[in-house]
């Protein structure tokens, strides 16, 4: 049997160890209470996943951030001090998260954090960052839906990612028929709120709607991709909509393949794939497939091949790809830097009323703003996968698109907008003129 | 399709091309457009498509299979289009010269999905007369789906001439879906058009009889109502078949992830919570055979695998024993340790992968037999799912074997039902401990190999399948092989049968609800061990 | 429970435990609050939540071990019951946001505004009441843990066969929670929390408070554990973790006690998350991971199974180590760290910690007063070490 043991029962315990014990734990407790003062550097947060589920996104991250002060310091670093990055794994556990965003802030003394990818990472450190007022870089594609004073947001929002990619699909492809696929969470419910609001005010109808949620990781596609072969063959040009989480990709991408689903024939356009996730399929039976980003490691930019060359003399690997959320970092890296030597100093205060308004030149050859909703402004890409894992952008928006903080197309905050300029308010009610909740 | 057929019968294919439109070009028009494929414009290229196909012009044929793999050149300055062919040789495309060498700032013209549909039926048009069958059929199959008007003079020249029996019904079924959309086509031509598709049956026959527009005479409406009724009604049974095919293949991936446990867990009382991380091994072990035979022995890629199994077995294998020397062997006894320590060695092993390869996702390509898939009635069956069914009922069926015919098998069994005697008998149990982790752990390895065609090779491949193993061992009965066979294809079965219904979540939740009460009512599985050996 | 029965239950090292658990909780707090942050004795705020974490897997801990070190059963499905009381901490937490919430709707929480929700679900009603709440925190999971008892226990699931069934159990827990539609906040969980009880979360004083009452809770609770240990019932509870089989024979209803023992150690379990999630700041369905429950039962390994002491230290060691080597340097190779410390734990120190300690102790000290250790160790029910083979 399984229970037995050989264990002794709690025998008695002495009070000498006992007291031994709890002096080494206070003396423990005691040395990281000591926040060593060394003032001659910078230091900079580093809060990604280097373990668990989501390394697999976020290890590149923290690459890049320390890839960019390592140049930075080249330069001669900010305000005449040498940048240090503070490295923490948060392990993909989001307590954890919070815990290492308050160790780099009380303890480590950062002037910024870098970090976070899924929503509720952010969610979970945001209570951190509010109180104990300090800045977060976010770098990833989100639901929107937030403008908080102290969490700048430089990847894009619904409305600079999801719905020009049905706008291309639409207009191109005259794609009449749209299964919202995704993983479920936050990120995709609302996207695909958005979208089947913004879909059934362009006059798509309920039925030619379908919506379809997964769990994390998931991998057998078997049922769901018949399920979307049987919905496209109604007759009406069908597409897919995906934002099915990074993870669960590789198998869905391989059943639509072996399945025979082409592009040609339902068109799957995905908000979370990107170079990195490609670099783990054979991409040759998924030619045609799109994706959108405001970032492609194959754009024709000279600061782009600059960039891209650098990283993967950094990196020494000269197959290390690039992709979008590591363009996030390096418009939000340059951001701050920015913000930090217009106002000579790392005050968190001041570094983040400066920042709205600071201009940075992206790798796809536009210059981003940051807006006083704290999300900035991107172009938009639609990318066709090609047989070698990269892109072939085959449209973009005229310009750069801002970031809405509030969707526009939901009941709940179309009245909404962000304005820590002005307003001061993140949940502005542009209708009764008040600020919202708490984020005054 | 033509790209894909031997060099020989492509020049065959050409040749009659040659013969067949060997009408003087006019060079005007022609030439116009091919030069507009140098405009980089996906506008200009449809247009530039459109022209070419229908010209009649010898080098049609191979200007548009050229754009369609990516050998059409096009020198934006120049406005010179040329065109590669698979052996390297270059020749002009508006005036079929050769060439010696594109220029260097000529780059691949662009499509997009819409230009690749414009291809696929410029194509079929082109090649409904190929010598090649599959290759007529294919290209009756684009008319079918794109039932373009343009193509019905050719689709009926080709019918007259067509002696193969499929390839016949599948042109009369592209004249149909043609007839069907052609606005000034008779209602009695109509009317036998949806009889046609009708008899066709899929759900493409369906999607192009609902898609018909409102401006049909009311009998063709009925009639194709009527046809649609009936697909629907044969293609419901079929989906209850369908359902049980897809879970005879989760059955087969649950059941090759439990079948290493059910060695070292049912046979050996071992509880390996690093169990999954061998099946990681062996996906990784697929990765770097892949990578070795691509940098050196590209030919071999198809064998691949085959050379990967026997490599993953044998290294999981010998971690298998690696570890059962060094950490469980001391730890036999006590179960609940085991669990600890290979939790442990888990972590260990996943962040050890993590630092040699990265954490991100590794690429195994699925060898050409393992791609695609082929119809079997109104079902699609992939072959990577099937050959992995078939793998698994070879690997249970070896497993099976040797552990009833092999002097080791009847060791393992001794050993595992009475240690103390086994030893008395002289048989080295420490040893054969050793080589039955080393084997479940080598067959861990093994599932590997063929999970990695089916889903991500990353650190964390084996969490995935850890807690659905030790389900799927647990519901079949401890120390029983056959439990687990059985446990395996009922949860999979079971999983596929109600993820329509309840969606993919709930099925899962509905699935394991199902397993805690089944455990209430056999509480030790479905196949219990009887006997002392029970209680120990 | 009588005074007798306390001071009866409690030995030496209890004792101590129990006083160095109470001088922490009182110090720690007092130094945060009273010292100016410049003293090198101040306890700065986040080590007060990151130890008021500690605390609570103590208690976690403990909760196990009371089922696991005493009576055999191998859950590997607790921190269910710890989500769980989380969880309805959270929803009291969330319902106390009001109208500060992103939307600054008075009775939805943010995020069902967000997947538009008319009304409240139904589970939700009551938890506006910090009284209810409480209530939910012991009752949800000790129900939970009656029925599943109930059932397991009456058809005799043993061994192996329980431990994977708990983790099923809590692995289906965790895809519900996932689902957005089950109305828990799905991923995100619930977080973003002001108030509790009128005091500002993260208010020093709050956390202070919180994490004295952690400790407080944490020694109530290892009296409770003590007191049932040390009882008759707790020898019955070792006579069926060493011999269910002869237990049963011998006319005892051997499943009513497992039921009532491991519907205590859920409850337990439930406070802990309650006190877990106000310090933390954030409940969401990873609690629920398969990988979270394996993680509470190693602490007690490490600790020392069967030892009330050892449950807690080995707690608050684990996760200690774990909060130092995910920082610095140290950080990309953490988990070999942590996942040799399991392996060299369980191979060197199969008694954990505190278990090691005493069997070196033992013999020492039992030369040293021999009358004194007769009775200690007949009280403590030493079992015989006999392997299971």
């Amino acid at each position: 049997m399984l229970t037995k043991s050989t264990h002794d029962i709690a025998a008695p315990f002495s009070r000498r160890g006992l007291l031994a014990a709890t002096a080494g734990l206070m003396l423990g407790l005691a040395s990281i209470t000591g926040a060593k003062a060394v003032d001659d550097t910078i230091k900079v947060g580093v809060l990604h996943s280097l373990s668990g589920t989501m390394a697999i996104s976020e290890t590149t991250l923290k690459d890049t951030i320390l890839f960019l002060i390592d140049e930075q310091n080249k330069k001669g670093g900010v305000l005449g001090k040498k940048l240090e990055a503070v490295v923490v794994d948060p392990a993909s556990n989001w307590p954890l998260f919070a815990e290492k965003a308050r160790e780099l802030i009380t303890k480590d003394k950062v002037s910024v954090v870098f970090g976070c990818w899924t929503s509720v990472s952010r969610k979970s450190v945001l209570p951190v960052f509010k109180e104990l007022n300090n800045i977060l870089f976010y770098p990833v594609q989100y639901e929107g839906e937030e403008s908080e004073r102290n969490v700048f947001y430089t990847g894009a929002a619904p409305n600079q990612q999801a719905i020009p990619a049905v706008d291309y699909l639409m207009k191109d492809e005259k794609v009449k028929r749209w299964v919202l696929a995704g993983t479920d969470y936050v990120y995709p419910r609302t996207t695909n709120k958005i979208l089947e609001a913004y879909l059934k005010s362009k006059g798509v109808a309920q039925e030619d709607i379908m919506i379809n949620y997964t769990p994390f990781g998931h991998s057998d596609w078997q049922t769901i991709v018949a399920d979307i072969k049987k919905f496209g063959s109604a007759g009406k040009k069908t597409a897919v909509v995906s934002t099915i989480n990074g993870d669960a990709n590789v198998p869905f991408y391989k059943e639509l393949g072996n399945q025979g689903i082409k592009a040609t024939d339902i068109p799957v356009v995905a908000f979370s794939v990107g170079e990195e996730e490609l670099a783990g399929i054979d991409t040759k039976p998924l030619l045609g497939h799109l994706a959108a980003w405001n970032y492609f490691q194959s754009i024709k930019d000279p600061e782009n091949e600059k960039f891209i060359k650098a990283w993967q003399a950094y990196t020494k690997n000269p197959k290390r790809v690039t992709n979008d959320p590591m363009e996030a970092h390096v418009i939000g890296f340059d951001m701050w830097v920015k913000a930090v030597e217009k106002v000579k100093s790392t005050d968190p205060d001041k570094v983040i009323d400066a920042l709205p308004g600071i201009e940075a030149k992206n790798l796809t050859g536009g210059t981003s703003k940051m807006l006083p909703n704290h999300h900035i402004t991107k172009p938009v890409f639609i990318g066709e996968i090609k047989a070698n894992g990269q892109f072939d952008v085959v449209w973009k928006t005229p310009g750069l698109v801002p970031g809405d903080a509030w969707s526009k197309e939901l009941d709940g905050s179309k009245d909404l907008i962000g304005d820590w300029v002005e307003k001061k308010c993140g949940n502005y009610n542009t209708k009764t003129n008040k600020c919202l909740g708490s984020g005054s | 399709m033509l790209a894909n057929l031997p060099a020989r019968l492509r020049t065959l294919a050409l040749s009659l091309f040659l013969i067949a439109f060997a009408l003087p070009a006019a060079a005007g028009p022609f030439e116009d457009a091919v030069a507009k494929f140098a405009n980089d414009d996906f506008s200009d290229t449809d247009a530039a498509i459109g022209v070419v196909a229908s010209s009649g012009n010898p080098l049609a044929y191979p200007i548009i299979s050229a754009l369609k793999d990516g050998r059409l050149m096009a020198d934006a300055d120049s406005k010179k289009v040329y065109v590669t062919g698979t052996d390297g040789k270059s020749v002009d495309a508006a005036t079929g010269e050769a060439v010696a060498s594109v220029p260097a700032s000529a780059s691949a013209v662009r499509l997009n999905n819409r230009l690749r549909r414009s291809v696929d039926a410029a194509l079929g048009g082109l090649t409904l007369l190929s010598p090649d069958v599959g290759t007529r059929i294919q290209a009756a199959q684009s008319v079918f789906k794109s039932h373009e008007e343009s193509a019905l003079p050719v689709v009926d020249n080709a019918l007259a001439k067509e002696t193969n029996r499929s390839a016949k019904t599948a042109l009369s079924e592209a004249r149909a879906a043609i007839l069907l959309y052609k606005p000034d086509a008779s209602e009695v031509d109509k009317l036998e058009a949806v009889a046609t598709i009708k008899g066709r049956g899929d759900q493409e026959a369906m999607a192009l009889l609902t898609g018909i527009g409102s401006d049909q005479p009311a009998s063709v409406k009925a009639g194709a109502a009527s046809a649609i009724a009936s697909i629907q009604s044969s293609l419901a049974v079929w989906s209850g078949v369908q359902n049980a095919w897809y879970g005879l293949s989760l059955g087969s991936v649950l059941l090759l992830a439990a079948i290493g446990l059910a060695i070292t867990f049912g046979v050996m009382g071992v509880i390996n919570m690093a169990h999954g991380e061998m099946v990681m091994i062996g996906a990784y072990t697929t990765f770097v055979v892949q990578e070795v035979i691509r940098t050196r022995y590209p030919g071999l890629f198809d064998y691949s695998l085959l050379i990967a199994v026997p490599l993953a077995f044998l290294v999981a294998g010998a971690i298998g024993v690696l570890i059962e020397r060094s950490i469980i062997r001391f730890l036999y006894g006590r179960p609940l340790e085991t669990l600890l320590a290979t939790w442990g060695l888990s972590l260990v092993l996943q962040q050890a992968v993590r630092t040699m390869f990265g954490p991100t996702n590794r690429e195994v390509g699925n060898p050409s037999w393992m791609s695609g898939a082929f119809e079997l009635g109104q079902i699609t069956i992939t072959y990577n799912r099937l050959w992995i069914l078939v793998f698994t009922l070879a690997v249970f069926a070896i497993l099976l074997a040797m552990l009833r015919y092999t002097a080791l098998g009847l060791e393992m069994r001794a050993v595992t039902q009475n240690r103390r005697m086994a030893a008395s008998m002289g048989i080295a149990t420490s040893r054969v401990d050793a080589l039955t982790f080393g084997l479940g752990s080598g067959i861990a390895g093994i599932a590997g190999v063929a999970l990695s065609q089916i889903d991500n090779v990353s650190p964390n491949l084996g969490q995935s399948y850890i807690i659905d193993s030790f389900m799927v061992v647990v519901f079949g009965g401890v120390g029983n092989l056959w439990g687990t066979l059985v446990g395996a294809f009922t949860l999979g079965i079971a999983n596929k049968f109600l993820e329509p219904v309840a969606g993919a979540v709930l099925g899962k939740i509905a699935i394991l609800v199902l397993i805690i009460l089944f455990i209430q009512k056999r509480p030790r599985g479905l196949f219990a061990l009887k006997g002392r050996a029970v209680e120990a | 429970m009588t005074p007798h029965m306390l001071t009866r239950s409690l030995d030496r090292g209890a004792t101590i435990f129990l006083l160095v658990v109470a001088t922490i909780g009182v110090l720690i707090p007092l130094s945060n609050l009273l010292l100016p942050s410049g003293s090198f004795l101040h306890v700065p705020t986040y080590l007060v939540a990151l130890w008021g974490k500690y605390v609570c897997y103590a208690i976690l801990a403990l909760s196990i071990d009371l089922i696991w070190g005493y009576c055999g059963i191998l859950s590997l499905g607790h921190g269910a019951f710890f989500a769980l009381g989380g969880y309805a901490m959270g929803m009291y937490l969330m319902r106390q946001i009001g109208t500060r919430g992103v939307y600054g709707n008075p009775i939805l929480p943010d995020f069902m505004v967000f997947l538009n929700y008319p009304k409240l679900p139904w589970y939700w009603h009551g938890f506006d009441m910090f009284w209810f709440a409480a209530l939910m925190v012991i009752v949800v999971p000790g129900l939970l843990a009656f029925c599943f008892g109930w059932l397991a226990f009456r058809s005799r699931v043993t061994g192996v066969y329980l431990s994977i069934i708990t983790q099923a159990m809590t692995y289906a827990l965790l895809l519900g929670f996932f689902r957005n539609d089950f109305g828990f906040g799905g991923n995100n969980g619930l977080t973003d929390f002001k108030d509790i009880l009128g005091f500002n979360v993260q208010a020093d004083g709050t956390r202070a408070t919180l994490f004295l009452l952690s400790c407080l809770a944490l020694i109530i609770g290892f009296l409770i554990c003590r007191a049932i240990v040390s009882s008759k019932l707790g020898k019955v509870l070792i006579a069926i973790r060493d011999a269910e089989s002869r237990t049963r024979f011998l006319g005892y209803r051997v499943e009513s006690y497992k039921l009532f023992v491991f519907t205590v150690s859920a409850c337990m379990a439930g406070v802990a998350g309650a006190l877990y999630v106000p310090q933390v700041g954030i409940i969401n369905p990873s609690e629920f991971a398969p990988g979270n429950s394996i993680e509470a039962v190693i602490w007690v390994a490490v600790g020392g199974r069967g030892t009330l002491v050892g449950a807690a230290l080995g707690a608050v060691v684990v996760n200690y180590a774990k909060t130092f080597f995910t920082s610095g340097v140290l950080a990309p190779y953490w988990l070999f760290m942590l996942g040799a410390l399991f392996i060299l734990v369980t191979l060197l120190l199969p008694k954990g910690i505190v278990g090691t300690f005493n069997s070196w102790w033992e013999p020492m000290r039992a030369k040293r007063v021999s009358g004194a250790a007769e009775s200690a160790a007949a009280e403590n029910g030493v079992s015989e070490p006999k392997m299971a083979e």
